[in-house]
């Protein structure tokens, strides 16, 4: 496979690979790093590429993959992600403060969630995957997808209400 | 959309038991300015879906590099190696001059030292020398 041709097909997904890595190492540097390391894996792979029905698959579960191992070892390591990527390179207008403010939120009450749920969540709620694909991605069964999205969605609604409740009081 | 309907579905949501396309109507409501207050506090939820989706991948992605690589580094091993051997037999060479000229130091060393000797017994000679001459004087 040429590299133009290799371009063509990782293209359309290497935004989802890079969110998913995002979603579970948190630091945008060690996403774009992971994103990076997967990107290089599937072109040393290119050869053999095209026995897979569907890369995007196979690449989202590299991802998840890579991305769980290195979590493992930085706990392993007992050594905490840093992340700083809350920029604010907005102007300072009042609405915008406030939608910023519950997307900070929002991204705070995700990183709570468990990884497997996280997963979940994302595959689903932002890339708007269907329950068959989420399946096989993670390898799990249909009705463990259903239980952990309907849990990461309850966990995320209680969390918010509790904000709006601050909100307000 | 009818605000029951949403109900209905936000419900079907939380349950996991909601479509792509249920969910899509549902993120859709959620993106438009007005919102039923009962249902403000979900906003900020569907709102983060849907801009969490906005995000890219922006670095470039080095491909092509990786194959060039190992014909550079070995251009770098085969010069490093050719000086080194430039280099090891021209040290080499120098080493041997230098052992072969304390050889002949030595060497020449131990000759003027039995040299030495033997002018030390030749000295000698001076005394028949001497004797000799008294005995011409006194005759």
């Amino acid at each position: 496979m040429k590299q133009a041709e290799f371009l063509n097909v990782v293209m359309p997904f290497k935004d989802k690979l890079y969110r998913l890595a995002k979603r579970l190492l948190v630091s945008r540097e060690e996403a774009e790093d992971a994103t990076q390391e997967i990107l290089l894996k599937l072109w040393s792979k290119n050869e053999s590429m095209e026995e897979y029905k569907n890369v995007e698959a196979f690449a989202m579960t590299m991802t998840k993959n890579f991305c769980l191992d290195r979590l493992k070892s930085k706990q392993a390591g007992n050594l905490k992600l840093v992340h700083s990527n809350y920029s604010d390179e907005s102007t300072s207008l009042q609405g915008q403060l406030e939608a910023e403010d519950s997307v900070r939120w929002m991204e705070r009450i995700m990183e709570e969630l468990p990884e497997q749920q996280k997963m979940v969540l994302q595959l689903r709620d932002v890339e708007q995957y269907e329950f068959e694909e989420i399946c096989d991605l993670l390898d799990m069964k249909p009705t463990a997808v259903r239980v952990a999205l309907s849990r990461a969605r309850k966990t995320v609604r209680q969390e918010l209400v509790k904000k709006h409740s601050y909100g307000i009081g | 959309m009818e605000l029951d309907n949403i109900e209905k579905l936000l419900e079907k949501y939380f349950e996991a038991t909601t479509t792509v396309a249920e969910e899509k109507t549902l993120q859709a409501y959620f993106s438009q300015e007005s919102v039923a207050t009962h249902l403000e506090q979900y906003k900020p939820m569907f709102n983060f879906f849907s801009n969490a989706k906005e995000e890219r991948y922006t670095k470039q992605v080095p491909l092509k590099p990786r194959k060039n690589y190992y014909k550079w580094i070995s251009v770098a091993a085969v010069a490093v190696l050719s000086f080194g051997i430039y280099f090891g037999n021209e040290y080499q060479e120098k080493r041997q001059a230098e052992y072969a000229y304390q050889e002949t130091k030595k060497a020449f060393e131990l000759l003027a030292e039995n040299f030495g000797k033997g002018t030390g017994k030749v000295a000698y000679l001076q005394e028949f020398e001497v004797a000799k001459q008294k005995i011409y004087n006194n005759n």
